[in-house]
């Protein structure tokens, strides 16, 4: 194996050797062998559902492994006790961060190891300690700052310096970029590489193919509970990654030219006024046309919300006129959005999107439980809601153990596609499709990918909105980017590279305003 | 210590847990009941006796149950659409006081009609208890807890008002009540002479058919959307508060039948201590039950048990039957636990 080859080289820092973990039948980890050492970066990479998160658990002790072994710096650490991975130098950086908003960053970093109502002098020296390190590693925070006013950028580095201030030697950071901008995570990795050149070790979780290249030293490969792979990353290319992570070659969708249909939905000089959201609409204009995808780009926070909560339903209209096939809705509400055959595929899909703690044939309806399709005089009809459950489960491919299983327990990826089952059953004419593969594995980007496609073949207008510019690029037809609550002029596919559109995206927006809107 | 969520629950574990925390339960109570010098063993038998112990014994638990079956059923479905409604209590007592205007009037109606108007009339008057507190929530985003559990106090007060003043029955010697109502207002007996009546009845029916509601129809469909995930369920297309409001109807309706049937079917007029807490004990009913309705039957009649045989085992043995305070407190933390223990596993680290 590789890793003995750098073993002669270099100290081992962890090695988990051997790791089983099963949960009933399932296999979360099957004899999974993994070594880290010192000043190395390994990435570990891997679908939703491959075994990474349970992996971590393990090693943390939050997890009690049913077999394997946990060595640290040489020395192994006892199982199911999550102080001993702490003690031992590990440091981990969740994908959601455990900060406490109200307080300081000092206070933050401090807690739980000193006293918060240590005397002046002991929290200036907490304060010095802090200031090295961010100032030696390049993770610039203020100490005094309240961490509900950080952004999501200053909030992860809050967290790598608790890490560090704990005396931490292995970091272990869990999908970091996921909430960050591109800008952002380009500074985190300039980060992670100056501490990496001081002899910290880390591991990256991802399963973003070209984060993992750039920053790792080596890949691990995890499907279904295995390492699969094992790769030194400058010897290795996305393409073999990609087939490791997957199984199969995948194939990225082909794009036909697009047969232009009538003008579905029309926003005319739109602004809107909705008071949670610190960016609003500002005089939108925007026409789209059956047959088409329109690809909105765009830094998160710039307005996002404010125009998907408008074509939801769920926010009305403050100035300006919508048009839905020519004609100006009465009403306006989700229901009302529903009933004008607009597929609405939200951002947050767990919270928004789904009940997590009721059953999937409870949340197939929850758009069309009052029709007569799934009620009569007020009761509901089961049997029809069972049936359209078990057409969804076939068609999109959804795996669930039951339409009884609660949908949390469900991954993000067969959420999604019960969610794309859900409203696209009826061949909707708009679709509005929010962030619709954050967070979801290859396999399933490309599935929701040739979704969308197809319902545009079919004649829908669609409007994706994306944070990956990657994903704005393969599918669109058209282009737009909002700014501050504005749309940039409309290009057409291909006439914009990814320089001049990221150029669009950073334009005129205040860096306070970038991050931490209601999305 | 630490938490981990188990992916199966095997049914000896579903089983066996809550008897262990019926058996924890009587420990600790053991323990309280040694402390005022009585043997536990001899207690616990004389509760047991005291609830289940004869027929009178089990009449009178059912007795006991069934106004608590009608506030716990409120507060399941209440709390199942997250509405808090604490005032239970003050829709029991307004479902009281409408009974008794109603049955103490002489209409020359048919029994089994002045009966359906008496429990229409006080359901409707429960229900605008909780509909206003509702009304404020959804409105002007007021706290729901606070609103119903201060009218608590406020209906309280004014029943005793209306004790002393209007509704004070001119022969009762100048005690704060009200006239007995009509014969033909009185619910009848189950049993020939003994005291449950045929309100134990309806809360059966209404168990039910708060069930049907939950399980089957498109409101308990809305209801529950709103209790799990408000977000989703506005996304979806629901309206959220319209849905809260009816809640609240049939919530404060279901209380209101808990004073109802004391009314026509156990004590015939209205004092003041018509309801030693049935309102707050629904609260415990329910939690009990896991707000399922069903449940809400069995864990009324165990708590009514405990209160009854409580009773008697303190005539009995000179131990305050406050003990069954205590008994159906611990019984609902360690049940509680144990509920919890089926779901994840505990580890010691």
């Amino acid at each position: 194996m590789i890793s003995n080859k750098i073993e002669g080289r270099r100290d081992l820092a962890l090695r988990l050797s051997g790791i089983t973990k099963r949960f009933g039948t399932l296999s979360a980890n099957d004899n999974v062998d993994l070594s880290l050492h010192k000043g190395e970066v390994v990435a570990l990479l891997g679908e939703n559902g491959a075994g990474k998160t349970t992996l971590m658990n393990i090693l943390f002790g939050h997890y009690l492994a049913d077999q394997g072994e946990i060595e640290v710096f040489g020395k192994s650490i006892p199982k199911g006790d999550p102080r001993a991975a702490l003690d031992s130098g590990i440091g981990m950086v969740h994908q959601h961060f455990a900060l406490v908003e109200e307080m300081n960053v000092l206070e933050n970093i401090v807690l739980g190891t000193e006293n918060l109502l240590a005397i002046k002098s002991q929290k200036n020296t907490a304060r010095e300690r802090i200031r090295d390190l961010s100032s030696s590693v390049g993770l610039d925070v203020n100490p005094d700052a309240i961490v509900g006013s950080l952004s999501v950028g200053e909030k992860q580095r809050v967290e790598i310096l608790k890490a560090l201030y704990r005396g931490a030697r292995i970091l272990i950071l869990d999908e970091p970029t996921a909430v960050l901008t591109p800008f952002e995570a380009e500074k985190l990795f300039a980060t992670l590489k100056v501490l990496v050149s001081e002899g910290l070790s880390a591991i990256f979780i991802s399963h973003k193919l070209n984060e993992a290249m750039e920053i790792s030293d080596r890949v691990v490969v995890l499907r279904k509970g295995r390492v699969v792979g094992e790769k030194i990353t400058r010897d290795s290319n996305p393409e073999e990654l990609t087939s490791l992570m997957v199984g199969a070659e995948i194939e990225t969708p082909e794009i036909s030219a697009p047969v232009l249909g009538e003008v579905a939905l029309d926003l005319e000089n739109i602004s809107t006024n909705i008071p949670e959201m610190r960016i609003n609409l500002r005089n939108v204009s925007l026409s789209l046309n059956c047959g088409e995808i329109t690809g909105l780009a765009g830094v998160s926070g710039n307005g996002q919300a404010a125009l998907a909560s408008l074509i939801s339903g769920t926010t009305q209209v403050k100035e300006g006129t919508m048009r839905i096939f020519g004609e100006i809705p009465e009403r306006w509400s989700p229901k009302v959005a529903v009933s004008k055959s607009i597929a609405r595929i939200p951002e947050d899909r767990l919270h928004t999107g789904m009940i997590g703690d009721m059953s999937v044939v409870e949340n197939i309806i929850s758009e069309k439980y009052w029709t007569d399709r799934f009620s009569r005089f007020g009761f509901l009809t089961r049997q029809a809601s069972e049936d359209f459950s078990h057409e969804v489960i076939k068609n999109y491919d959804v795996k669930c153990p039951s339409i009884e299983t609660p949908v949390r327990l469900l991954s993000g990826g067969n959420i999604q596609k019960l969610i794309l089952g859900r409203v696209l059953d009826e061949s909707p004419l708009i679709i509005l499709a929010n962030q619709p593969t954050r967070g979801l594995d290859v396999g399933a980007v490309a599935y929701v990918h040739g979704q969308l496609l197809k319902a545009r073949d079919r004649g829908a207008a669609i409007l994706l909105i994306s944070d990956d510019l990657e994903e704005i690029l393969q599918i669109s037809d058209r282009i737009s980017v909002i700014s501050n609550g504005r749309l940039s002029k409309i290009t057409r596919r291909g006439e914009l590279g990814v320089k001049e559109l990221g150029a669009l995206m950073t334009r005129h927006v205040p860096s306070s305003e970038r991050l931490n809107d209601a999305t | 210590m630490r938490l981990e969520p188990r992916t199966e629950t095997t049914l000896i574990r579903a089983v066996l847990m809550p008897c262990l925390a019926i058996l924890v339960t009587l420990i600790l109570a053991g323990i309280l009941v040694m402390l005022a010098d009585a043997s536990p063993l001899e207690a616990f038998s004389l509760v047991l006796k005291g609830a289940a112990g004869s027929q009178f014994a089990i009449l009178e638990t059912l007795t006991r149950a069934t106004p608590l079956i009608f506030t716990g059923l409120s507060v399941a479905v209440a709390f199942r659409a997250k509405l808090w409604n604490i005032g239970a209590e003050a829709q029991l007592y307004i479902g009281a006081v409408l009974t008794v205007i109603i049955g103490t009037q002489t209409l020359g109606l048919p029994p089994v009609i002045l009966i359906a108007l008496m429990m229409i009339i006080s359901m409707i008057g429960g229900s605008i208890m909780l509909y206003g507190p509702a009304l404020l929530k959804t409105r002007f985003g007021v706290d729901e807890v606070v609103t119903t559990l201060l009218l608590n106090f406020i209906t309280l007060l004014f029943v005793s008002l209306l004790l002393e003043g209007v509704l004070k029955d001119p022969m009762g010697l100048g005690w704060p009540q009200t006239e007995t109502v009509h014969g033909e207002a009185r619910l009848p007996r189950l049993v020939q002479g003994k005291r449950l009546h045929f309100g134990f009845v309806i809360a059966l029916f209404s168990s039910i058919v708060v069930w049907v509601i939950m399980a089957k129809t498109v409101l308990g469909y809305e209801m529950r959307a709103v209790g799990h995930n408000i977000v989703a369920a506005r996304f979806a297309g629901i309206s959220v508060n319209r849905v809260l409001l009816k809640t609240a109807v049939i919530s404060g309706g279901l209380a209101a039948l808990a004073g109802f049937s004391e009314v026509a079917g156990t004590k015939g007029n209205l004092t003041l201590d018509l309801s030693p807490g049935f309102g707050y004990t629904g609260i415990v009913v329910a939690m009990l039950a896991l707000l399922h309705p069903i449940g809400v039957v069995f864990s009324a009649i165990f708590i009514a048990g405990v209160f009854v045989g409580a009773d008697a085992m303190g005539r009995a043995t000179g131990v305050p039957s406050f003990i069954a305070d205590v008994i159906v407190a611990i019984s609902l933390m360690t049940m509680v636990v144990a509920i919890m223990l089926t779901k994840f596993r505990v580890r010691f680290a």
